[in-house]
């Protein structure tokens, strides 16, 4: 592991949600490390946390959630601890945050100039003029085509694809030193997710920004990440390198999902599947999370695992993982 | 290899001859009276598929790729027979299923089942799932009122569905478990071909699994023909026989599931294969293909894929390029086959 400073560091963050119903425990014990310059990839499936858990770290949590223990220390300051004016202060500024549809960050009704210069003036004082440079500048950078009359359109002239590079310029207008990201390419066709992996990659290495990449698919995580850390029932189950972990998975579950991808498999021969399916966060099974679904289950999983050392640099949360090589062979 | 051989033997399941679909949007008053007084204004005509001839032979699974607006659920749509296509021929079985009259169409049809993508939007939220499964084969015959509760009993077990849930309701299962009512519903009333329109696009990595292994079994348990449309690659890899690219309406590639992914010939296939992002890569440089997908509206001229591809030559701005054989099963629509 590198040993430059550290961007981000989790720990223990406990995000839970006070319903009705009870408490759900959305993100629990979750601690991890993004480096300086490189991507990380949260990996999980729905409802495993790994949204909520990007939410957490920009301080987007709404009622009846909240962060309930840990800290999340960017820049020495522990931002679960900051006033909502301080945050407001950070976010967009030195932390920004790019969702699956872009419409989450865009205004239908305002041009993108309008947008793109509010967004400049409200953490820089600059001129007008400053900031549409820097606008036009920015969109540029994200592969945008003539930004100069592009910053003119609106939202709707986009297509999918220009849009979410648009929202990926919005967040990188301040330079910030980490974004995060939640499934941005997940709806965009293949063609077009190629030519916005290969921006972000890009971006990545010549700003030094890290970058959180919250997505459910492994392959893009493969190509694109540096690190990962997969998610289940609002817990790491395991983290390390991305060659580490999906070259050689701890994890029964994280095998499982490797397992599952269709090129893992021989041609039209049943895939390797997981049995069953997430269980609920409201009642979540004694012990292991993953117990009622993992071949290896045994006596010790009825009590609940920690995640800890197995292997050098390597952790999981797992009594009985996958040490030997034809184990791991998924 | 015996397997690939056998299917070539089978007889045609369906065929398409020609087969093209227009929307079109009709000027409204307004624009009626701009155009009468000279303002270039027109009605708009989309292609969403434009000339496709398909055969799917009995017993083989054949995937459908392509990027959205290619035309690819349209076409699947028209083979399922719900949607009626603007030109062109569709065969079952060797009866033209668009004589509306004809019983042998119906029945036809009704051997054709279609899979949807959205298990939440395709199911009726009002209703049991015991009648979802059942009331179609009730109401065709295929089961007579005292045979009824053992029959979507069956049809329930066969799909991977516990038949002690049938008086529920569809918002009472998850995701996967609802895509398995969907699935339980089109087998009711006996199909032996099936359009699967993006039917694990929804699902997660370890749903989607499930699903596909019970598509894989049903085919051999059923003896059952997959149209199988989807944007994933990989999935389309894993399950086809042969594969099928679309590209703004047209076919671009038809070939065996090997050959495709071995030996691409097309260039929008080939780049199409250097997009997906493999499990298998480590931090490396995305390739990639330059610009959007055009709009259908106003297609380019000649080869629709000509302004992104790399090999683009003057004749392929003004000349259609046909679907011809390049190599033994494989066809591909490229005026580069014409020079080597």
């Amino acid at each position: 592991m590198s040993m430059s400073a550290p961007t981000l560091e989790v720990r223990n963050l406990q995000t839970h949600f006070f319903t009705r119903a009870g408490v759900v425990k959305a993100v629990d014990d979750v601690s991890f490390t993004v480096r300086r310059g490189k991507v990380m990839g949260l990996v999980g499936e729905s409802g495993s946390g790994k949204s909520v858990t990007g939410f957490s770290i920009i301080g987007l949590v709404d009622a009846p959630g909240r962060i309930a223990g840990g800290s999340i220390l960017f820049q020495g300051r522990d931002l679960a601890k900051l006033s909502e004016e301080e945050m407001r202060d950070l976010r967009g500024n030195r932390i920004a945050m790019i969702f699956q549809d872009p419409m989450m960050t865009l205004n239908p009704v305002l041009r993108i100039d309008t947008q793109m210069i509010e967004t400049v003036q409200a953490h820089r004082k600059v001129s007008h003029e400053a900031a549409r440079q820097r606008a036009r500048d920015t969109l540029g950078m994200v592969g945008i085509p003539s930004p100069d009359e592009r910053l003119k359109a609106y939202p709707h002239q986009f297509s999918g694809g220009m849009r979410q590079r648009v929202a990926i310029a919005i967040a990188l207008l301040h330079e910030p030193e980490l974004i995060i990201a939640d499934e941005p390419t997940t709806a965009l066709d293949v063609t077009i997710q190629g030519q916005i992996l290969a921006e972000v990659q890009k971006l990545a290495e010549t700003t030094g920004t890290s970058l959180i990449w919250i997505t459910h698919d492994l392959s893009v995580v493969a190509g694109l990440a540096d690190d990962i850390a997969v998610m289940y029932a609002g817990r790491i189950v395991e983290k390390g390198t991305v060659a580490e972990v999906l070259d050689r998975p701890l994890h029964p579950y994280t095998a499982g999902l490797i397992g599952s991808v269709p090129s893992r498999n021989k041609r039209g021969e049943p895939l390797r599947q997981i049995p069953g399916m997430t269980p609920s966060l409201l009642n979540l099974p004694p012990g292991c999370a993953f117990r009622t679904r993992c071949p290896r289950a045994a006596a010790p999983c009825m009590a609940e695992p920690d995640i800890r050392e197995i292997l050098p640099g390597r952790e999981a949360r797992c009594f009985i993982p996958l040490t030997s090589a034809e184990e791991q062979a998924a | 290899m015996s397997a690939a051989m056998k299917l070539d033997a089978g007889a045609p399941m369906v065929e398409l001859r020609g087969i093209s679909r227009r929307f079109e949007k009709k000027l409204d008053f307004a624009g009626k009276i701009a155009k009468r007084l000279g303002a270039p204004v027109r009605e708009e005509v989309v292609h969403a598929v434009d000339k496709v001839d398909l055969t799917i032979r009995k017993g083989e699974v054949v995937g459908l790729v392509g990027e959205s607006g290619c035309g690819k659920s349209t076409l699947g749509r028209m083979v399922a027979g719900i949607l009626p296509p603007s030109d062109g021929v569709i065969m079952r079985n060797g009866t033209d299923i668009l004589s509306r009259s004809s019983a042998a169409a119906r029945e036809m049809k009704l051997r054709t089942q279609m899979i949807f993508q959205d298990p939440y939007a395709s199911l009726n939220p009002r209703m049991r799932v015991a009648d979802i499964v059942g009331e179609a084969p009730l109401v065709h015959g295929i089961v007579s009122r005292s045979g009824y509760d053992a029959y979507v009993d069956e049809q329930m077990r066969r799909a991977g569905l516990d038949p002690a849930f049938k008086r529920r309701y569809p918002h009472q299962f998850s995701g996967g478990q609802r895509q398995r009512i969907g699935i339980a519903r089109a087998l009711a009333v006996k199909p032996d071909f099936i359009v699967c329109d993006e039917a694990v696009a929804a699902l997660d990595v370890s749903i989607q699994a499930q699903i596909l292994n019970l598509f894989i079994r049903l085919r051999t348990e059923l003896d059952l023909t997959y149209l199988f449309i989807s944007h994933d690659l990989g999935v389309v890899e894993h399950i086809s026989d042969r594969v099928v690219i679309m590209y703004l309406g047209r076919v671009v590639e038809e070939a065996p599931s090997e050959t495709v992914f071995a030996q691409p010939n097309h260039p929008y296939t080939q780049s199409l294969l250097a997009s997906v992002p493999r499990i298998e890569s480590r931090k490396r440089a995305f390739s990639v293909v330059k610009g959007e997908i055009p709009s259908p509206l106003n297609p380019p001229s000649g080869c629709h894929f000509h302004p992104r591809c790399p090999h683009a030559m003057e004749r392929c701005k003004v000349e259609v390029p046909v679907l011809r054989e390049v190599a033994p099963g494989q066809r591909s629509a490229c005026h580069l086959n014409d020079q080597a």
